[in-house]
């Protein structure tokens, strides 16, 4: 009875499985049938014949493909310097300093958690065209931050609230500044969430989608997932280039998936931290 | 050696450019959005002050109230499913084998990729003649011509786009069912075999009781994000059938930016904020008392 149970769960657990990468599995399929066969209806499951046509289509498409991906990838970098230049000597600050009406101070640092920033961007436009930010990789890299930084700060306070105060005291016994303390002290002990956090703003810059689609409205400043939104109803041929849209997914879907499993631990860690605050 | 005023000064210093930056890019665009939301403003023509007219225009306005009653059924439809599913799963892979953590570790994946590029995903696997799921319910003969899936019937897309969402996200509640089952103190679940408790009493009466916490945040975060529903609807019904599919957060933008109507638009994202605000302090009480 119990071994029964046992093989069950075995076998549920191969199915659930299956399940969950069957969808990535077919799109990455998709995306290396010849460009007939990808246009082909019905569709087949697996590829009959093997070709890079639909990466070659995309690395052409409109401004060509590297345009897209250094846009995706500037604005995801620029977010995550932002992002750790403000909030790590911010949280130093709040976990170190004392600093009147500090508490204060934290709920407006953490204002963007309970204002969504999706009810902010009407205005955050207009300002944006105001100073020249529309259609610019710094001003989308701008507003991600905006999104990111409470978690950001939220995180990187409690890891230097962590660290024991002997290892800062001994810094300063030695006569080392605060700056100094903050260079060799701190931000080597809190490496795993400042690794934490570089990730989490890499993801949501990378994955963002109606902030990229409203700030953005030259081409030529998309981000891979609105090129290839707009690749789905802009057609040559009369009808969606599937081949290609499923290139573009998988193309987008390999740094996710790669960063996830090189820092597991990190996306575990700092999801918890995230969401149980 | 940092309480002196000096060490406020320092401590003001680093404190700076995370303040300015906040208030520049999160608290002023807050304050224009209130003051927004009292004009009418269309780009072209200056605003003129029109006091609450807006927000009176939002409560008669039958196009709203379609995208509020959408947006709602969407989330009664798929938090259920997010939260009952999530903790199966959960139940199923929280022992620590080989197995359970690799298939911890899959059905996270799906997590970490883009709601857009997922929802484009979807968009060719629902396609009705293209898609591999018509497809293969041919083949199994559970239908008999291709479902028009997407942007032809308003509940056939939510079902449709609810399975794609769940799809993505299930792996974030399971995670966090794990942590807490894990928590469980296992004296606790000694003594209860001891008493001769059945597997599923054990369940019912133990875990479920002791992970409640976590069940009701997890139930509240995803309340809140399929209330900021967007990425999954914009990508894959655009709306169709005339706005019929069209979410809160699809509602403000079609009005601030196809439809220029910057006021209306604000009004309407005050109304979203406030909703919000509502779920997020239940979810910040929870989470602060679990912590005493």
């Amino acid at each position: 009875m119990k071994r029964r149970g046992r093989y069950l769960a075995g076998a549920v657990c191969l199915a659930v499985c299956t399940v969950m990468l069957m969808p990535l599995a077919m799109s990455v399929l998709a995306s290396v049938k010849p460009t007939k066969e990808a246009a082909a209806s019905p569709p087949t499951y697996i590829p009959h014949g093997f070709s890079f046509d639909s990466y070659q289509r995309l690395w052409n498409y409109q401004e060509g493909l590297p345009v897209y991906l250094a846009n995706s990838l500037g604005t995801a970098v620029l977010a995550i310097v932002l992002t750790l230049v403000l909030t790590v000597p911010a949280g130093y600050a709040l976990a170190r300093f004392p600093i009147p009406f500090k508490e204060v101070i934290f709920v407006v640092l953490l204002l963007a958690l309970i204002i969504p920033y999706q009810a902010l961007l009407t205005p955050m436009f207009l300002m944006f065209a105001k100073i020249g930010l529309t259609n610019s990789l710094l001003g989308l890299a701008i507003l991600h931050t905006a999104i990111q930084l409470p978690f950001s700060l939220y995180v990187l306070r409690n890891s230097f609230s962590a660290i024991p105060r002997e290892l800062e005291e001994a810094a300063i016994m030695d006569g080392s500044s605060s700056w100094e303390a903050l260079r060799w002290v701190f931000i080597p002990s809190a490496m795993p969430a400042i690794v934490t956090t570089a990730l989490f703003a890499f993801v949501t810059s990378w994955n963002e989608f109606l902030g990229a689609l409203v700030m953005m409205s030259r081409s030529s400043t998309f981000t891979l997932p609105l090129i290839l939104a707009t690749s789905r109803t802009e057609t040559s041929l009369g009808g969606t280039d599937w081949g290609m849209l499923q290139a573009g997914v998988t193309i987008s879907i390999i740094p996710c998936v790669l960063v996830y499993f090189l820092l597991q631990r990190y996306y575990v860690s700092g999801l918890m931290s995230g969401a149980i605050k | 050696m940092r309480h002196g005023s000096r060490g406020r000064l320092v401590g003001f210093a680093y404190l700076a450019p995370a303040l300015l930056f906040v208030l520049a890019f999160t608290a002023y665009p807050l304050v224009q959005m209130a003051w927004m939301s009292l004009h009418d403003w269309s780009l072209i023509t200056p605003p003129t002050f029109v006091g609450l007219a807006n927000y009176e225009r939002a409560f008669a306005d039958s196009q709203f109230w379609v995208s509020v009653r959408f947006t709602l059924l969407y989330t009664v439809l798929i938090t259920p499913c997010l939260i009952i599913g999530g903790y199966l799963l959960a139940l199923l892979t929280a022992r620590n084998t080989v197995l359970r953590r690799v298939t911890r570790t899959v059905v996270f994946v799906p997590v970490v990729i883009g709601l857009g590029v997922s929802s484009l995903l979807w968009y060719w696997l629902f396609s009705a003649d293209f898609g591999l799921v018509n497809r293969a319910l041919l083949d199994l003969g559970v239908i008999d011509k291709p479902v028009l899936w997407l942007g032809v019937d308003a509940g056939v897309s939510s079902v449709a786009i609810s399975a794609s969402v769940i799809w993505k996200v299930i792996g974030f509640g399971m995670i966090l069912f794990v942590a807490a089952i894990q928590a469980v103190p296992s004296e606790v679940i000694e003594a209860a075999l001891v008493d001769g408790v059945s597997h599923r009493q054990r369940i019912t009466r133990v875990i479920l009781p002791l992970t409640m916490r976590t069940v009701l945040l997890v139930t509240l975060l995803s309340v809140i994000g399929s209330l900021l529903a967007f990425d999954q609807f914009y990508i894959m019904t655009a709306g169709q059938p005339g706005n019929e599919t069209a979410t809160s957060v699809f509602y403000i933008y079609l009005n601030s930016f196809p439809y220029l109507k910057l006021g209306y638009g604000a009004a309407l994202s005050m109304i979203l904020a406030v909703t919000i605000l509502v779920f997020t302090v239940i979810q910040l009480f929870l989470t602060r008392r679990s912590h005493q």
